[in-house]
């Protein structure tokens, strides 16, 4: 599903360039789930820019599927991001201006495969059925995680790409997030890539890996 | 600060250097205006009008006077001309001559005074000889009859009128040397004559009050180019109706850096006139008074050697400051002495001092 | 000290990281004082010309004595008043013309002068005697404005001109001999100046003169002063609107600058400064701050004021006649005012940012406050203020009276109509967001909401710029419809000519009536007259049916031209009769004639009140009137070949005219009228399109944590771009639309308020789409360039600076 090949990123500073990734190698399959752990500066959040896309690498492929996202343009890989990956961070997941249920169709309707079934679903899994007429404001940050994850869900993405994503939660509410996120990806059978800090979150998932200095230790 | 005022000041002020420098200041430039020449016929009726060529000129009366309380006053009237540019052809506006007006009443304890201007060619102030007629604006010394006398003299200022008659038999009396008076041992001079034998009858107005008045006045016509030295700085003048029936005209010219120039002239009851040596007049101020910032001596002794005359000259009035644009003292006054006698003196040049 | 010191140095190193904001602040700042003390300096000089008017010998400041009419005399008759013993001065009066430019001379008798005339202020100074050398002889000195000194050099057949600054700018000032010969009239004087102080002379005027000289008494109030009231409003009322409009920046700079460091100044405090020494801290930087904007504001101003002056001094000519001079001299005062008012200004609009500061806890609550909820309540707040303010609008302009209360009643409307639009902008985007399908449309609505709080102040001031522009626009269209309409119908004659004299006047007549090419000869006469204290210009015109077909009227009785062609009657002027309160039907004593009102007519410009009446007629009532121009209608095709009959045979000059030139002359006053209402429209557009820039300028910086997401979800820079200028340009579209009613009921208030209180007339009420449709696309395109550059930037934005929103801890 991801094939990752000597992928190199530098990022320009005073002191000269910073190299952050350099020549990683990475093979995740289809369905599979992957944390990524590291120090901070260890390049976890850089590698996971470039495969969502938001950023271009400096060297090397990112194949999801046959689709290598090194060689897309701006468009080309906003598309990509549109149809085929989800995307969950620590913060500014949702869209404030915006209710709980227009946020939960919003990346589905973009993608155009917007379920109206699916989301009730997903919204009564994640608990979110009450909450649908509220703004995102009115929400506390385990619900507006689980929001973000229920509108990644929506639009049944081929990979999901989640960077801390239960960082700004209690380990109560966090643990009950991982475990609807995990199960989801279970259901739908989607590739899960998660950057945590946390080695009892990363043993959660299938496979764990760690970066040093760039490259896979 | 109100510009606009100051421009309008300026507009009145405008002519004045050049009409108080026909007194002060005319001792250059006077060769393209008439020349005074000893010599010269003075004829009457045509020397009575104004004489354009010349630069300066004036009608002077004065007047003693008592109303039927016994209380004297003394009343001036005079018509200045001088002209601004000489050989002056203009017309209407154009005319380069330009009129003052100056009157003034004086009692013991009050001196009223007022000032006119006007522009020459258009007739709000001019003189004719005959018949005789000299104005500005509703002021006026003029002929009543065919004749040069009797005459009407009339003016009033803000406070004051007066309505006079003036007449004589007397033919004008030549001042200096038949006509010709010299200002300077320089050569400054001017054409004087004078009508010294005026009586006066008539009314004068006075804080809203007539009354009838009698008295004597004296008139002086004096026209020049250049009448004044370049050194001199003022001049005391009097003219003397004395109990003897004589007239007498004194004058001295005062210089910053020479003694001063005396002249001055005997008139018999007659009206024969003598010129004076400047070696017997005598002009002594004896007292001063403190007039408008100046002081100014208001008590004089005069003689004159050879004429029996030693007399005290008294200001009826020390404050007889006519503050007119060119200010001067100009009052009448009372001798006392070998003789007695009343007339006016006059007065300018003494600076400020405050 | 040092806690003060480092406290605001670490305040300060916030606007190193944010110049938008600085300049925002400063630029907002500068423009309202710029605008207020510039309009501030046109009053003030204006006023002042006035006053050197009213106290020009040309003025009323001394009465005078002068034939009805203004007719002039013999100057024998002022030596015959002298030698009566009337201190009277003379003075002759004309124009000249030079070029494009007409020159009043006066001429003057420095001698006789009245004392009033010279001793109503204090004076100062050396006097310069030599100043006037050559004033009352050749070569004949004359005395002008510096400016019209400079206007005129190299000008021919003109006396060396002196520059006196006190001097009304179109007036030369001369001897009056230098006068007579100028105007061409020897031995003549137009009035004859008195002393107010003077006692009563012994010999009555009557006795005097033969002469019906006429005693006109001093006018103090200075009718330039009542006259151009209005005008002086009007320009004090856009000066304001536009200084509330560069407050709204300031207000929007400093209250996001607080939002901005909110963090810091928790910081300080935390760090052991006070609440009172922050507080102060941060007023001594505004106060720094707003000096240095109030300084380059007053500059600004003087750089505005200087720029419109002309037109000011156009348009008061044109409406009022009022000389004022084009060029600025202004006192340290008003240098003053601008920077103290930069200062208030400031300080008003950082007040509540100040208060809160004061206020504020060391530790930050746990929570943001809810945009939302917040939104909703000031909403509301705002939606109940701006129902009251137009309310009270509504009662000012239909029951107050007086021009005050009328400017009153339009602040009243055009503020409540500003603090309703976002309520109004509110509800329809509401309304679109309901209509939409589609996710980015959803969110397009959505978001635009949210946006409202941000761009709200600016949406405002390009309300009320846009209000007031069409308003305005509305009124002066409908204005220029309607003077051109009347200048056709009022200017029917093909050839209009005045003679230069009696002995003219009838050798051209007996020519013109032996013309078959001239088919009627319509001569006038004029007098001058007071009805109530009001001027009043008397108008004998020439029974024809030239007038009777086109002379167009508000009112009219039935056989009103026949009733006036017999004398029992009179027409009169809509100002004069809104200002005596007349009616048709009513009698009227006019300088001791009776007559009824036939006809009410409109007398567009003229701010004097005017009767009309049978020529003949008028010769009776007012021996003394003086002759008028005189129309020529002429066959047809032949005006030209008349015209140059008339120039060849007789000496007419510039009193010779056709209708069409005459026309275009009339038009050209009347643009000039109107030049700086146009000129402070374009500049109030400005400022409204700079406080939109500055909005979305500083808006952009705090949208990203609203983009970013979008973008994650696969929406490309380049669309965004797009959206995010797509909703401004819906925003502006939405503001412009809004102020077309508002525009419309500035406009009803000023043409049928305001226009009246001060004018006099009312105007018909024309509606112009076109206009409408320039200024909403001119409102769209502003606001598209408002926007250009800060969604340039966002469409070529580093994604790294996208995706930080999302890593950056806050």
């Amino acid at each position: 599903m991801l094939t990752i090949r000597t992928l190199a990123k530098a990022y320009p500073t005073p002191q000269g360039p910073l190299a952050v990734l350099r020549g990683l190698d990475l093979d995740v399959g289809a369905g599979q789930s992957l944390s990524l752990m590291g120090e901070s500066g260890s390049g976890k959040s850089t590698l996971l820019h470039l495969v969502a896309g938001l950023d271009s690498a400096d060297g090397g492929s990112i194949h999801v599927g046959e689709t290598d996202i090194t060689r897309l343009d701006d468009a080309g890989r906003a598309a990509l991001r549109r149809q085929r990956i989800g995307l969950v961070f620590q913060q500014f997941n949702l869209i404030p201006s915006l209710t709980v249920a227009a946020n939960l169709a919003f990346q589905a309707r973009i993608a155009g495969r917007h379920d109206p079934a699916w989301q009730n679903t997903l919204a009564d899994r994640l608990g979110l059925t009450d909450l649908q007429d509220r703004y995102p404001e009115q929400l506390s940050g385990g619900q507006q995680q689980r929001v973000a994850i229920g509108r990644t869900f929506a639009m049944r993405p081929d990979l999901i790409l989640a960077d801390e994503p239960t960082g700004n939660l209690d380990e109560e509410s966090g643990d009950a997030v991982m475990h609807l996120a995990l199960n989801l990806v279970a259901q739908t059978g989607c590739t899960f890539l998660m950057v945590t800090h946390s080695a009892r979150l990363a043993g959660m998932l299938d496979r764990q890996v760690t970066l040093v200095q760039g490259r896979l230790a | 600060m109100n510009a606009r005022i100051l421009l309008l000041a300026w507009f009145l002020v405008m002519p004045l250097p050049a009409i108080a420098q026909g007194f002060a200041d005319l001792g250059t430039d006077a060769d393209a205006y008439a020349p005074v020449r000893p010599g010269t016929a003075i004829t009457f009726p045509r020397d009575h009008g104004a004489h354009p060529g010349h630069r300066i000129e004036w009608w002077y009366v004065t007047a003693n006077l008592t109303d039927d309380t016994g209380a004297s006053l003394g009343v001036q009237w005079t018509l200045f001309r001088q002209a601004a540019a000489p050989n002056d052809t203009g017309t209407g506006w154009a005319s380069q001559q330009y009129w003052m007006g100056h009157t003034a009443m004086t009692t013991p304890d009050s001196h009223h005074h007022a000032e006119r201007l006007a522009r020459g060619g258009i007739g709000q102030a001019g003189v004719t000889a005959a018949p005789f007629a000299a104005w500005i604006d509703h002021w006026s010394f003029e002929s009543e009859e065919t004749g040069f006398a009797p005459l009407r003299l009339s003016a009033d200022g803000e406070d004051f009128a007066y309505d006079l008659t003036l007449d004589t038999d007397a033919p004008m009396v030549l001042q200096g040397d038949g006509g010709y008076s010299r200002k300077s041992d320089r050569g400054q001079a001017s054409y004087y004559v004078s009508q010294p034998f005026f009586t006066v009858t008539g009314t004068v107005t006075l804080a809203g009050e007539d009354r009838a008045v009698t008295g004597r006045a004296w008139m002086d016509r004096e026209w020049s180019s250049q009448p004044l030295a370049p050194d001199q700085t003022g001049w005391d003048w009097f003219s003397l109706h004395l109990e003897s029936g004589a007239k007498l005209m004194l004058f001295r010219l005062r210089s910053e850096t020479r003694s001063p120039y005396y002249a001055g002239n005997w008139i018999d009851p007659d009206g024969n006139s003598t010129p004076l040596a400047q070696e017997a007049i005598t002009m002594e101020p004896l007292n001063t008074a403190r007039v408008a910032g100046r002081r100014v001596p208001v008590s004089w002794r005069l003689a004159v050697a050879g004429r029996n005359l030693d007399v005290t000259a008294t200001a009826l009035n020390p404050q007889s400051w006519n503050g007119t644009f060119f200010p001067y003292w100009e009052g009448p006054i009372t001798v006392t002495g070998s003789q007695g006698g009343m007339g006016y003196l006059e007065m300018t040049g003494y600076p400020r001092i405050e | 000290m040092s806690r003060i010191w480092h406290a605001l140095t670490a305040l300060l190193s916030h606007w190193r990281r944010k110049p938008l904001q600085l300049t925002a602040l400063l630029g907002g700042l500068m423009i309202a004082t710029a605008l207020w003390s510039g309009v501030q300096a046109l009053n003030a000089q204006a006023r002042e010309s006035y006053d050197r008017a009213a106290r020009t010998l040309g003025g009323d400041a001394v009465p005078s004595l002068a034939l009805p009419g203004g007719i002039e005399f013999d100057e024998s008759v002022f030596v015959a008043l002298r030698r009566a013993g009337w201190p009277v001065s003379p003075v002759l009066e004309g124009t000249i013309r030079l070029g494009e430019t007409r020159m009043r001379i006066l001429g003057i008798e420095p001698l006789t002068l009245p004392a009033a005339a010279r001793m109503t202020g204090e004076t100062s100074g050396p006097v310069d005697g030599a100043l006037f050398e050559g004033f009352m002889a050749p070569p004949w000195r004359a005395f002008a404005h510096p400016d019209t000194v400079a206007a005129l050099a190299g000008e021919e057949g003109l006396p060396p001109l002196t520059a006196q600054r006190d001097l009304a700018p179109t007036l030369l000032m001369m001897d009056i001999g230098a006068a007579q010969a100028m105007l061409d009239s020897p031995g003549r004087i137009s009035r004859l100046l008195l002393d107010p102080g003077m006692s009563a002379p012994a010999t009555p005027l009557a006795q005097a003169t033969d002469l019906p000289l006429e005693w006109r008494e001093t006018d103090t109030q200075g009718d330039l002063d009542r006259l151009t009231k209005s005008f002086h409003l009007n320009l004090t009322a856009f000066g304001l609107l536009a200084f509330l409009v560069g407050l709204f920046i300031v207000y929007s700079a400093i209250a996001l600058a607080f939002e901005q460091r909110l963090p810091m100044l928790r910081t300080l405090r935390a760090l052991g400064i006070s609440a009172r020494m922050l507080t102060g801290v941060l007023l001594v930087e505004l106060l720094t701050l707003s000096l240095l904007a109030g300084i380059a504001g007053v500059v600004g101003g003087y750089v505005i004021a200087a720029a419109l002056m002309p037109d000011v001094a156009a348009s008061l000519d044109g409406l009022y006649g009022a000389d004022v001079p084009g060029t600025l001299s202004l006192e340290l005062s008003w240098w003053l005012a601008g920077i103290a008012i930069s200062v208030l200004g400031a300080m008003g609009a950082a007040g509540y940012s100040l208060l809160k500061t004061y206020r504020m806890p060391p530790l930050a609550s746990a929570r943001r406050q809810a945009w939302r909820a917040a939104q909703r309540g000031w909403l509301r707040v705002q939606g109940a203020l701006a129902v009251l303010l137009l309310i009270a609008a509504a009662v000012l302009m239909l029951f107050a009276e007086g021009l005050v209360a009328g400017f009153a009643g339009l602040a009243a409307l055009l503020l409540g109509a500003a603090l309703l639009l976002p309520p109004a902008l509110a509800l329809i985007l509401r309304a679109g967001q309901g209509a939409a399908r589609g996710p980015i449309a959803q969110w397009f609505w959505a978001d635009a909401q949210q946006q409202l709080s941000g761009l709200s102040l600016a949406l405002m001031a390009l309300l009320l710029a846009l209000g007031a522009n069409i308003g305005v626009g509305t009124m002066v269209n409908g204005f220029r419809d309607t003077f051109t309409n009347w200048l056709d119908q009022r200017l029917v004659a093909e050839v209009y000519y005045n003679a230069r004299s009696d002995e003219d006047a009838a050798t051209i007549r007996a020519w013109a009536l032996a013309q078959d090419d001239i088919t009627a000869l319509l001569p006038t006469l004029n007098a001058t007259t007071r009805m109530d204290g009001l001027p009043v210009t008397v108008v004998g015109y020439t029974d024809h049916p030239t007038y009777r077909t086109s002379w167009p009227m508000v009112a009219i009785a039935p056989d009103a031209f026949d009733r006036v062609a017999t004398g029992e009657a009179v027409f009169a002027s809509e100002q004069l009769a809104t200002r005596l309160s007349l009616s048709v039907g009513q009698t009227i004593e006019i300088d001791g004639w009776t007559a009824t009102v036939a006809g009410i007519y409109p007398d567009y410009g003229n701010p004097k009140g005017q009767i009309s009446a049978e020529i003949t007629t008028i010769a009776k009532v007012f021996p003394t009137a003086r002759r008028g121009g005189t129309g020529l209608r002429v066959a047809e095709g032949r005006t030209q070949a008349v015209i140059s009959a008339m120039r060849e045979r007789f000496d007419l000059g510039d009193n010779l005219i056709d209708q069409a030139a005459l026309k275009g002359y009339s038009k050209g006053v009347f643009e000039d009228t109107f030049a700086v209402t146009a000129a402070l429209n374009v500049l109030t557009m400005g400022v409204a399109g700079f406080a939109l820039f500055m909005s979305l300028l500083t808006l952009s910086e705090m949208r990203l944590p609203q983009l970013a997401p979008l973008w994650a979800a696969g929406v490309t820079r380049r669309g965004l771009a797009g959206l995010e200028l797509l909703k401004t340009l819906a925003m502006a579209l939405f503001t412009a639309l809004l102020a077309i009613p508002l525009g419309l009921a500035v406009a009803w208030c000023l043409v049928a308020v305001v226009n009246v209180q001060a004018f006099g007339w009312r105007l018909p009420f024309h509606l112009f789409p076109g206009q409408w449709a320039a200024l909403v696309a001119l409102a769209v395109l502003t606001a598209g360039l408002a926007a250009l550059w800060p969604i340039n930037s966002l469409r070529r934005m580093p994604p790294v600076r996208l995706v930080r929103v999302f890593t950056d801890e806050r």
